[in-house]
């Protein structure tokens, strides 16, 4: 029984166990940041490898706490996706003041993320779900100095406690319909009544603000906008993969009798958040703010494989968000290197790039094409998958759409990189030395943008474990 | 008249919508958040009429409502040390002041 649950919780105990280090840490006598930092990344590399050893599948307290090997392989993205950021935000993380607090916020949310993908009850949900959120709005507000800081926090925490309000009610109305909270019994008292319908639309709804589906997306710019880049990076990269997965594993194992009625919403959603999404991208001026709209406008490919109700569409989502991780780091690690030196943040600024800072300049262009899904870069197979997955249901109008939006993305990722090859500028840039460790994350993320594409055997492993 | 299942569920969605209302038209953040938790109290009623006229003998609904009540708390904290860090940077804590980050 203690073994079962040491090894099931495994990457939430390891977790733990470094959340309560950084904890004695600042407690105890404190450590300087030149000190602490290199030990912190350390410590979620161990995190991270740990996750590939003594996995095993089960359930726990009786249906609260799930894990399979899917689930395991998610965990071990997002822990991939933290350990980038503690290296690609290097310059930042050694000036702030509060560097164990900053991750113990980071690591108690992460570990929410993993208590919200394993959980088997609605209960459990909601509290990881919490967890996942209240720790990154007060993340958010890091840069204590900076107005803008404190009013992404605000938006943050203030739609994060409505879209909980909206949750809770629906499923307050899905407890008084079936009698049930778990999601085992779930589907089998599901009829698809009118109150079971409403109780979906506002749960639905919930999802749809946490993972920023236009129409309730507002919050996402001004928030990627005024947090610190480590900040955005984790909420755009780890928060949206984590919704995703657990949105993804509710819409296929709890509310499958009602598939009829998500589908279309589906449909409608993911249209409207990639147009929107792409137009809107197309004006933006600050980085983050177009990293931003780049990230609604991928959300909508997500739905495109999501509403394909088959085990492609999982695996082409999980696909798809290993290689977002990679190329959405890697974008940011340059954007924040840039910002963190200079503090400038404008796409204009941004010109000729390529004179002063030719690494820089080539791990930004890469990550671009790989967010775009231009070929030899895994954004390409990332979203062949994800358009593959839909045409599944042979909408395929649903589908065309989605490959035309392609089209209008690639417009505005190719704009950067024009403005940083080609166009000419009278103060460039200067020369900038990246952090050694900002480097060689950013390195990382370069091999895994054409590694995870060519590969074959990645994909192949994705579907196995499904 | 023993006030029934319909009497409570008819008073936690006033009570939902008043929140709702409330969330967006007020502009003094304080009373927004107050809102919340008005939609927060709305969920806790529904949860406890469910529990005690259709489900009795489930105690989901009891356990959520317990912890729903203890995760408002602890939003509400994290809301109101951002609010303070908001008034001491803006000098206010209308949300129409805080206007840097449009479009």
């Amino acid at each position: 029984m203690l073994n079962d649950f040491l090894i099931l919780m495994k990457p939430e105990l390891t977790v733990t166990v470094i959340l309560f280090l950084l904890l004695f840490i600042k407690i105890g006598k404190g450590m300087k940041n030149e000190t602490l930092l290199p030990l912190i990344q350390v410590l979620l590399l161990l995190n991270f490898l740990l996750g590939f050893f003594f996995n095993k599948q089960g359930v726990l307290f009786e249906g609260l706490y799930t894990s399979t090997s899917m689930i395991v392989f998610q965990k071990n993205i997002l822990n991939l996706g933290v350990y980038l950021i503690s290296l690609l935000c290097a310059d930042w993380l050694r000036k702030t003041p509060h560097l164990p607090e900053f991750f113990m916020l980071m690591l108690s949310a992460l570990l929410g993320m993993f208590f919200m993908i394993s959980s088997g009850n609605l209960l459990m949900f909601y509290l990881s779900l919490e967890l996942a959120t209240i720790p990154v709005a007060a993340m958010a507000n890091f840069d204590l100095e900076k107005k803008i800081s404190s009013e992404a926090a605000m938006k943050m925490i203030l739609s994060s406690a409505f879209s909980s309000g909206i949750l809770l009610f629906g499923i307050s109305l899905l407890y008084g319909a079936t009698g049930t909270i778990s999601f085992a019994e779930l589907p089998a008292q599901l009829d698809g009544s009118p109150l079971q319908i409403m109780a979906f639309v506002f749960l639905f709804t919930a999802f749809a603000f946490k993972l920023s589906i236009v129409p309730f997306h507002l919050w996402t710019a001004d928030v990627y906008e005024g947090s610190p880049i480590a900040v955005t990076s984790f909420l755009s990269v780890i928060s949206k993969g984590s919704i995703a997965f657990i949105f993804i594993s509710t819409l296929y194992k709890v509310f499958q009798p009602m598939e009829a009625i998500w589908y279309n919403m589906i449909v409608v959603l993911a249209i409207a958040t990639m147009v929107i999404g792409n137009l809107f991208a197309l004006r933006q001026q600050n980085i983050k703010r177009f990293l931003a709209f780049s990230s609604i406008a991928q959300v909508g490919f997500i739905l495109v494989a999501i509403s394909s109700n088959s085990p492609a569409g999982l695996s082409a989502v999980v696909y798809f968000v290993l290689i977002y991780v990679f190329s959405n780091l890697a974008a940011f690690g340059v954007a924040s290197v840039i910002s963190e030196k200079t503090g400038r943040e404008n796409i204009d600024e941004y010109k000729g790039l390529y004179k002063t800072n030719p690494f820089l300049t080539w791990v930004l262009a890469l990550a671009l094409f790989s967010l775009a899904g231009v070929p030899p870069t895994a954004g390409f197979f990332g979203k062949l998958f994800l358009l593959t997955a839909g045409a599944t249901k042979a909408d395929y109008w649903f589908v065309t759409v989605a490959a035309l939006n392609m089209i209008i993305s690639l417009y505005y990722y190719l704009r950067i990189t024009r403005a940083m090859f080609m166009d000419k500028n009278d103060q460039p840039i200067e020369k900038l030395r990246p952090d050694p460790s900002a480097r060689l994350a950013l390195l990382i993320c370069t091999a895994g943008i054409i590694l995870t594409g060519l590969l074959s055997w990645v994909y192949d492993y994705i579907v196995k474990l499904n | 008249m023993e006030p029934g299942l319909y009497q409570l569920l008819f008073i936690s969605a006033a009570l939902f919508f008043i929140g709702v209302y409330g969330f967006f038209t007020r502009r003094n953040l304080i009373t927004m958040l107050m809102s919340v938790e008005l939609v927060l109290n709305s969920v806790n009623l529904n949860f406890i009429a469910f529990n005690k006229y259709l489900w009795p003998g489930r105690m989901d609904g009891l356990f959520f409502t317990i912890f729903v009540i203890a995760i408002a708390a602890a939003e509400a904290a994290v809301a109101i040390a951002i609010i303070i860090n908001l008034y001491r940077s803006h000098q206010s804590i209308d949300v129409e002041n805080a206007e840097e980050l449009k479009y």
